[in-house]
């Protein structure tokens, strides 16, 4: 297949780039520098590869990059940064809830889904918003929690 | 509440400033942003794409290999076979063995090229210029094979005839136990309960699939990026490939989750080789099928217990059989099946204990380091065991176990002594008291609660005189900086060195700064397996730290004009303990002491304890430095007409001896008993004639955040621990008790028990038929 020229907004970048439109998200992502953006399986089942497409968070190993040409895309890196970090990514480091650290990024993109359209989700909200984000170190408790304190600052602070 | 809580000792830890507490550990905030640079995310200018070419065969002789073709291909750099690379062979009998033939030719070809043992075993590497490339040029590789008889149950593999998957025979290794007189014991039983226990495969399915990055420096070392649990593998690498080994240069990542599948060579070897030939950078990532397929699972055991008993439950006798599948090749199957034997009888004082352990070679997917280490076998099989005995006595599990656990003093069946806390009735009946009452039946729907207790080694085997080393130095801005081998596999390994560090020189956990995993720039640590790390360079780095501040008390004790025992060093200052507001900021201290030529840093080297091999016929002798104890209890709901299993609680009760990091401590409690809750209830590696029929997250199910409740971490702190301030291991223990624990539940709730993992829904409906 032909490489077609595809605009992407990533983390407020603007990339126009020629990639074969049949290759995923996931790929163009990383191969443009977007490494936080995890490859776990390119099937669907462990969500390390979440992002936000035009505010949704989509697994990007499903979407083809000539699926997302203009679109607006942000990844977990694009939310913060070590010295500014949003109140998930604090909230994560804070309690516990990063082991290998390789399901995070997903599993932060998941979590602000849910707190976009939900600021005060319960404990099995919170379960169900992050069940397509495997992960095998913690156990999930601390994440749960890590959301659970992100909520409450966020809505304290007027964040995110 | 179904059992008293059993009072603790008094025990009187000092007060410390930064260790226990639940900091934020240093790794986590880089990973939380996307900063942290896995061995899949880096990139070399001019970088080829490895890929390996695997045996679709579980038993074959191959009779044509022919990549011409591949070579040909634009755009292809290298082929590589075995016929290239003729001695390269990754040596699987660790040196230390005892009680062991010597298995000539059992190591591994790096690359098969005249039989192929297993399916997706390694026959050719490929580099080219992209991925596609190399995935066409797999594809033109021409192979025939004839196919060979092959075995695929330990069994089967065990009698006179079956075929033989390297010569001279089936058996990898084997292990025994002579303790007392069993038969003598057998006679003393009023009460004799026997059983056989299965206990599955279990695939580790950490979330980063192996990757890496290797390339030829400016030395001509060949440096490896890379995804590992040992550093130290530089050395078999460099024998493989041909090289000296100082121009190994293995540069660890931040691990993207390990649990012991990372512990034996992966793709580091490939890229080695590749990069060899082509003198170019070579990047290699699997795919998750290529990951299931490519490295070790965990051992299917069968194990039977015969004990013998009297009315009180007093065990008089214990006589244990086990055999393990080893798959094709040994890995570290023999000292997977050590630890098996020498936790077979549980956490029991038994005077009379007969242990038979074989490890067979199949042409079966090979295994090796699991979480655990064959403890987690051992365990499933004595709780269930003992849980028997209580049914069968008609008393409750907790006396059954009461007049038998080992206490401080008591010998194992090895005749090692406990020299540490042995507090089993103190986690069982805390971890009980954690479900609270148990939930009434409905329905068809039957409660159960059960529990399991455990003991688990922590550290390696003593007779491989293990060491660690660890660098630790002030800076002249009053930093901290650390240098140590270790490996992190995200369970804290090097934010643990770091509040030890930050604790003994007085600085906040911030002004710590860590390297790590580099096996030329950073002293070697050893590895990150056998829930050592904490232990081993926790205390090298307590030493070195330690070292450091003994100058600068040195130093300050001049400026104060006081004993060094007078003074203490906290939040970036010296001062006196009687007097506070006399201080000395170490910003200064350490301008002085440099000035004087004094040092500022410490290389230190820890050793475990060093003893002889036990006796291989009797078992006897110490094997390991030191055991964590603790227990693990679970509440379930049963639905008799589907076989469902719902986990309603989850508690954990673990002796940690001291937590470093709270928080870290309790990750590795619940995530380690997430993994066996699933190994117990859900995780099924379906293997058929030796091809895993189930190598995706898809058929192979882990937990999710829908499965299972919140196991609730409950730390108890003996202080009795070997590690630094006292601590015991937590890594592996963790997952330990969890699987035996939901069976117990289960058995509780229906009145049958079933001897084998994972308790399916299938399995609950069959057991209920036949009750």
């Amino acid at each position: 297949m032909k490489p077609q020229m595809i605009t992407l907004h990533i983390n407020g970048r603007t990339h126009y780039v020629a990639l074969n439109p049949n290759q995923t998200l996931l790929v163009a992502l990383r191969d443009l520098g977007y490494t936080d953006v995890k490859c776990g399986c390119e099937k669907g089942d462990c969500g390390a590869c979440a992002v936000f497409l035009n505010g949704v968070a989509v697994n990007s190993c499903l979407v083809l990059a000539g699926q997302a040409d203009e679109g607006e895309i942000l990844t977990a890196a694009g939310l913060g940064t070590s010295e500014h970090p949003h109140p998930l990514q604090t909230a994560f480091s804070d309690a516990g809830a990063i082991q290998c650290g390789y399901c995070t990024p997903g599993m932060i993109v998941s979590a602000k889904a849910l707190l976009d359209h939900k600021p005060h989700p319960t404990d099995t909200e919170i379960r169900d918003a992050i069940s397509g984000n495997l992960c095998r170190c913690t156990g999930y408790a601390q994440i749960i929690q890590a959301v659970q304190s992100a909520a409450e600052k966020m809505d304290a602070g007027g964040e995110g | 509440m179904k059992y008293q809580v059993k009072p603790l000792p008094q025990v009187d830890l000092p007060e410390l400033r930064t260790v226990g507490k639940p900091l934020r550990k240093v790794d986590a905030m880089g990973k939380a942003v996307g900063d942290t640079v896995y061995a899949g995310d880096y990139s070399m200018p001019r970088m080829l794409y490895g890929k390996v070419f695997r045996s679709n065969q579980s038993s074959a002789r191959i009779t044509r290999l022919d990549v011409s073709k591949a070579r040909a291909l634009t755009g292809v750099a290298c082929v590589i076979t075995g016929f290239d690379v003729p001695n390269a062979r990754l040596v699987s009998d660790m040196p230390g063995q005892t009680g062991q033939k010597q298995r000539a030719g059992s190591d591994v070809p790096v690359l098969a090229s005249e039989q192929v043992r297993f399916y997706g075993e390694p026959i050719a590497l490929v580099a080219a210029e992209t991925p596609e490339i190399a995935d066409k040029a797999l594809s033109l590789i021409e192979i025939d094979y004839e196919p060979l008889p092959g075995v695929y149950d330990p069994l089967e593999a065990m009698k006179p005839g079956a075929p033989i998957v390297t010569p001279p025979d089936n058996i990898v290794a084997r292990w025994k136990i002579r303790k007392g007189d069993v038969e003598s014991g057998f006679e003393q039983a009023e009460l004799i309960v026997e059983n056989t226990f299965r206990i599955p495969y279990q695939e580790h399915a950490y979330l980063e699939p192996e990757a890496g990055v290797a390339w030829i420096d400016e030395r001509g070392a060949i440096t490896i990026r890379v995804s590992t649990q040992v550093v130290e593998h530089f050395r078999t690498i460099a024998r493989a490939v041909g090289v000296r080994q100082n121009k190994i240069h293995i540069q660890g990542t931040m691990v993207g989750g390990g649990f012991g599948g990372k512990e034996d060579i992966t793709i580091e070897i490939y890229l080695a080789l590749l990069a060899k030939h082509t003198a170019r950078p070579v990047k290699m990532v699997y795919t998750r099928e290529e990951s299931f397929l490519a490295h070790a699972k965990r051992h299917p055991y069968i194990i039977k217990h015969r004990t013998g008993v009297k009315n009180n439950g007093l065990i008089t006798a214990s006589k244990i059989e086990m055999i393990s599948d080893s798959g094709a090749y040994p890995y570290l199957s023999p000292y997977v099946l050590l630890y098996t034997t020498v936790m077979a009888p549980g956490p029991y004082r038994i005077n009379n204990v007969q242990v038979d352990a074989i490890s067979v070679a199949t042409n079966n997917p090979y295994t090796s380091a699991f979480r655990g280490f064959g403890g987690p076998q051992a365990c499933f099989a004595y709780e269930q065991q003992m849980d028997d005995i209580a049914r069968q006595l008609d008393l409750d599990p907790l006396e059954v176990r009461k007049v038998n656990y080992l206490r401080t003093g008591d010998l194992t069946a090895t005749g090692q002594v406990i020299e540490s806390a042995a507090w089993l009735e103190e986690t069982a009946t805390r971890a009980m008291a954690a479900l609270g009452e148990q939930t009434p039946d409905y329905g068809s729907v039957k409660i159960g609660q059960g529990f399991a207790s455990y003991f688990q080694s922590y550290g390696r085997i003593t007779w491989m005189h293990d060491t660690s080393q660890a660098w630790v130095g002030l800076e002249l801005d009053g930093t901290v900086t650390i240098r140590a081998g270790v490996p992190d596999l995200g369970a804290g390994q090097a934010n643990s060195l770091c509040q030890i560090a930050a604790e003994v020189l007085g600085v906040p956990l911030e002004r710590v700064t860590i390297y790590t995993t580099d096996s030329a720039l950073t002293p070697l640590s050893g590895t990150s397996t056998a829930t050592r790390q904490l232990y081993m360079s926790g205390n090298a780095a307590l030493m070195a730290a330690t070292a450091v501040r003994n100058v600068l008390l040195n130093r300050a004790s001049k400026y104060f004009e006081e004993d060094i025992e007078a003074l203490d060093i906290a939040d970036g200052k010296a001062f006196i303990k009687s007097d506070p507001s006399q201080t000395l900021d170490l910003v200064d201290l350490a301008k002085m002491c440099a000035s004087e030529g004094m040092h500022l840093s410490n290389l230190a080297l820890f050793k475990a304890p060093f003893t002889d091999p036990i006796n291989p016929e009797t078992g006897q002798g110490q094997v390991f430095p030191d055991f964590t104890f603790g227990s693990f209890a679970v509440e379930v709901a049963v639905d008799t007409e589907t076989g469902e299993v719902t986990v309603l609680k989850a508690a954990a009760c673990h002796d940690i001896g001291r937590a470093i990091n709270r928080a870290a401590a309790e990750g590795q409690i619940i995530g380690g008993g997430m993994q066996g809750l699933g190994y117990g209830l859900m995780e099924n590696l379906i293997v058929k004639d030796g091809v895993i029929k189930t190598p995706s997250l898809t058929e192979y199910l882990i937990p999710t955040s829908m499965d299972y409740p919140d196991i609730q971490a409950i730390i108890l702190e003996s202080g009795t621990g070997l590690g630094p301030f006292g601590a015991k291991g937590i890594g592996e223990p963790s997952l330990t008790p969890a699987a035996p624990a939901a069976a117990s539940a289960i058995a509780n709730a229906l009145g049958v028990s079933i001897p084998e993992i994972p308790i399916t829904p299938e399995k609950i409906l069959a057991a209920l038929e036949r009750a």
